[in-house]
C-alpha cells in the first residue's frame, strides 16, 4: 500500500468526533508546534516540503506563504479554500465530510505561521451539510482548548469560522472568494495587488486549498524533509485524485506522486479499469478545465514515455500533446461518450459561472456554447468548428482571471485531438455516438 | 456583540440569535460579510424564496443599501428570486452527471412531474432546477434537495424521492445550519 498522509484514517467509525481523532494522533501536531516552534519554523519547514496548492494551479505553498506583508500593522487572515466546484473534482468534499478535525488542526497551523488571529472556511453552500460537520467539530477543537483565548497556554489565540457560499464556481478563484467573503458578488479583482499584500478587508491574506491545508499536521509532525522525500523531483508528497466517469469503481484515491497513469486506470487497487469492458477513448486528467488527452496521450507522452501523475510529466508536450494535474479531478470517458457532448457540458458551465465582467469571457463562453449545441444537434458547419478555436484563442489571456482560459482550454484540446468526431457530426448531421 | 438592526419580523426570535451570532464572527463594521448567510436563513424563513420585500429587510437588519443585497441574491445561483414549491429538486447536468445518466434522470423528473426545469408544479409542491456540478461526480447522477444529497441516482430512486415529498408536510428549504 502506498503511502497516505491524508486519507489513512478515513474509515475509521467516529473519526469525525475529536476523541477518535485524538486517539490516532491528531492534534498532536498543533501541540508540538506551539510549545516548541516559532511561526517562522513552521513556514520553513513547508517550504522544504515542496508541497504545492492542491486547488489546481499548483504553486508552491510555501512560497505564498512567504509573499504575505508581514511589516504592515494590520490584521492577518488565513482562508481555506471548500468552494469545490470544478467538474470532476470531490476530493475536498470526501476530505472535509469524513476527516474534519484533520482541517481544522492544519487551519491552526497555518494561521499560527502566518500571524492570523481570526481564520474562515469558506465552504460552497451546496456543501451546507458539510459546513454543520465542521461547525460541531470547531465546538469540540474550541472546548478541547485547541481554539479561541491562549491555546495550550502558548500565548497563541485563535478563532476560526466557517462560512457558506452562495452557489457560484468563480469563487474559487481567490480574490472572487474574499469579495464573496466580504458579502459581495464574486467579481474577480485585477492582480496586483496580490492578496497577501491587499486581501480581505484590505489586510494581508493568505488562501489555500483544502487539500493543502489538511497535509500541513503531517508536515509538521514529520518534517518537510519527510514529505520531501515521496513524490517525484517536482511533485512533493501525495495527492487525492477523484476517478469518476466510465470506470468500475470511482472514487477518491490517495496516489503518491509519480504513479502511473495506466496503473490508476487499470488497477484494482484504484479505478479498476473501464466499466463493462469498454474501450478507454479519453481523460480529463485535472477538472474540466485542462485540455482533454486521447487514450494514446494519456497512456504514454507523444515521446512515448510512461505518463506518471506528476505535475511535470502530465504537462509534457505542453498544450500540443500534454495537459496538467490540475485538481486532480480524474474524468474518464469509454468508447460510448461523445467528445462534442461531454464538451457541450462543459461549455454550458462555464457559460453558466461566467462571472461577466470581462466580454471575452461573458460573451464567448456563451457563444462557444450556441455553436456546440448547434455542432451536437446536427446544425453545425465546417466552419463552425474553425470559429470555435478562433473564439477560445480570443478567450484565453484576456480576461482577468483563469476563467476565461478554463473554458478555452478544452474546447481547443477537444478540436486538437478529435477534430473527426466534430466533422463527423457536420456530415452527419446528426451525433454519429446518439442513443 | 454587533445586533442586527431593524429586525421588523424578518427573523424569529431562535434564527434571529443565530443571525446575531453569524454576524458576530466578522470585524466590526464588515457585517456586511454575514450578507450570503443571512440570505440563506432569510430564503430558509420565507418559504425558500427572496421577495424584494424579505431583501428590504435584510438590508435594514445589515444596515447597508437594499442594492447591496440585490445584487448579491441575483449573482449566486442558490438564490430564488421567484416563489418555489415545498420541495426543490436541484439535478445535476454537467459532465461527469451526463455521461452516466444526468440527462435521461432529469427528463423521467420532468415526466414525473409534468414540468421543465425553472417550473413549479400547479399544486405547489415540486420546483425542478437544473444545477452546475454539485461536486460529487464519483456517485453520478447527482440531485440535491434542501441541504441533502441525493446520490447514484437512477428512476426507482427518483421515484421514491417523489413519493417521499408528496405529502407537502415538510419544505426542503428550511433552515440550513443543523
Amino acid at each position: 500500500m502506498a503511502t497516505q498522509i491524508l486519507l489513512n484514517n478515513i474509515e475509521v467509525p467516529g473519526l469525525t468526533g475529536i476523541e477518535v481523532y485524538r486517539k490516532l494522533g491528531g492534534y498532536a501536531a498543533v501541540e508540538k508546534v506551539l510549545k516548541t516552534m516559532t511561526p517562522d519554523e513552521v513556514s520553513a519547514e513547508v517550504k522544504k516540503s515542496g508541497l504545492r496548492g492542491r486547488g489546481g494551479a499548483g504553486f508552491p505553498a510555501g512560497m505564498k506563504w512567504s509573499f504575505l506583508d508581514r511589516k504592515v500593522d494590520k490584521p492577518r487572515y488565513f482562508i481555506c479554500n471548500f468552494d469545490e466546484s470544478e467538474p470532476g473534482t470531490f476530493k475536498d468534499r470526501h476530505l472535509g465530510s469524513l476527516n474534519p478535525h484533520l482541517l481544522i488542526e492544519g487551519m491552526i497551523l497555518g494561521s499560527f505561521a502566518l500571524g492570523a488571529r481570526t481564520s474562515y472556511i469558506y465552504i460552497r453552500g451546496e456543501l451546507f451539510y458539510i459546513l454543520n460537520i465542521l461547525e460541531k467539530a470547531i465546538d469540540e477543537a474550541y472546548r478541547s482548548g485547541y481554539l479561541g483565548e491562549n491555546i495550550l497556554n502558548s500565548g497563541y489565540s485563535l478563532d476560526l469560522h466557517c462560512h457558506p457560499g452562495g452557489g457560484a464556481y468563480i469563487c474559487g478563484e481567490e480574490t472572487a472568494l474574499i469579495e464573496s467573503l466580504e458579502g459581495k458578488r464574486g467579481n474577480p479583482r485585477i492582480k496586483p495587488p496580490f492578496p497577501a499584500v491587499v486581501g480581505l478587508y484590505g489586510c494581508p491574506t493568505v488562501v489555500n486549498n483544502v487539500e493543502t491545508i489538511a497535509n500541513l499536521p503531517w508536515i509538521l509532525q514529520n518534517g518537510g524533509d519527510a514529505y520531501a522525500a515521496l513524490g517525484t523531483q517536482s511533485s512533493k508528497g501525495t495527492k487525492l485524485i477523484s476517478a469518476c466517469g466510465h470506470i468500475r469503481k470511482p472514487g477518491v484515491y490517495e496516489v503518491e506522486m509519480g504513479l502511473p497513469v495506466e496503473e490508476f486506470i487499470y488497477s484494482d487497487q484504484y479505478c479498476g479499469g473501464i466499466r463493462n469492458g469498454n474501450k478507454l477513448k479519453a481523460v480529463i486528467a485535472g477538472g474540466s478545465s485542462v485540455p482533454v488527452l486521447p487514450a494514446e496521450l494519456i497512456l504514454r507522452t507523444d515521446r512515448g514515455e510512461q505518463r506518471l501523475l506528476s505535475y511535470e510529466s502530465l504537462s509534457v508536450g505542453g498544450f500540443e500533446s500534454g495537459t496538467m494535474l490540475g485538481s486532480g479531478g480524474f474524468i474518464v470517458l469509454d468508447e460510448t461518450a461523445c467528445i462534442v457532448k461531454n464538451l457541450l457540458t462543459f461549455a454550458r458551465f462555464y457559460h453558466h459561472e461566467s462571472c461577466g465582467q470581462c466580454s471575452p469571457c461573458r460573451e464567448g463562453t456563451g457563444w462557444m456554447e450556441k455553436i456546440l449545441q448547434r455542432i451536437e444537434n446536427g446544425r453545425g458547419t465546417s466552419k463552425d468548428i474553425d470559429l470555435l478555436v478562433h473564439i477560445s484563442k480570443h478567450i484565453e489571456g484576456n480576461t482577468i482571471c483563469p476563467l476565461g482560459d478554463a473554458a478555452a482550454w478544452p474546447v481547443a484540446s477537444a478540436i486538437r485531438h478529435f477534430r473527426q468526431e466534430f466533422e463527423d457530426h457536420v456530415k452527419l448531421q446528426k451525433c454519429p455516438l446518439s442513443r | 456583540m454587533l445586533e442586527g438592526k431593524n429586525n421588523n419580523i424578518l427573523f424569529s426570535d431562535e434564527i434571529l440569535e443565530l443571525a446575531n451570532r453569524i454576524i458576530s464572527r466578522y470585524p466590526e463594521g464588515r457585517q456586511k460579510s454575514a450578507l450570503i448567510p443571512l440570505l440563506h436563513l432569510a430564503q430558509a424563513e420565507n418559504g425558500g424564496w427572496l421577495s424584494p420585500e424579505v431583501m428590504d429587510k435584510v438590508a435594514g437588519f445589515l444596515d447597508i443599501q437594499p442594492i447591496e443585497v440585490y445584487e448579491v441574491a441575483t449573482f449566486y445561483t442558490m438564490f430564488n428570486l421567484q416563489p418555489v414549491g415545498k420541495c426543490v429538486i436541484e439535478v445535476c447536468r454537467t459532465g461527469p452527471c451526463w455521461l452516466n445518466g444526468g440527462e435521461e434522470l432529469l427528463a423521467h423528473f420532468e415526466k414525473r412531474l409534468g414540468i421543465k426545469p425553472g417550473e413549479t408544479t400547479p399544486d405547489g409542491l415540486f420546483t425542478l432546477k437544473v444545477v452546475e456540478c454539485l461536486a460529487a461526480c464519483g456517485n453520478a447522477p447527482v440531485v440535491q434537495v434542501g441541504i441533502t444529497y441525493h446520490e447514484n441516482m437512477n428512476p426507482g430512486k427518483a421515484d421514491q424521492l417523489i413519493a417521499d415529498w408528496s405529502d407537502g408536510k415538510e419544505r426542503s428549504h428550511t433552515n440550513p445550519y443543523r
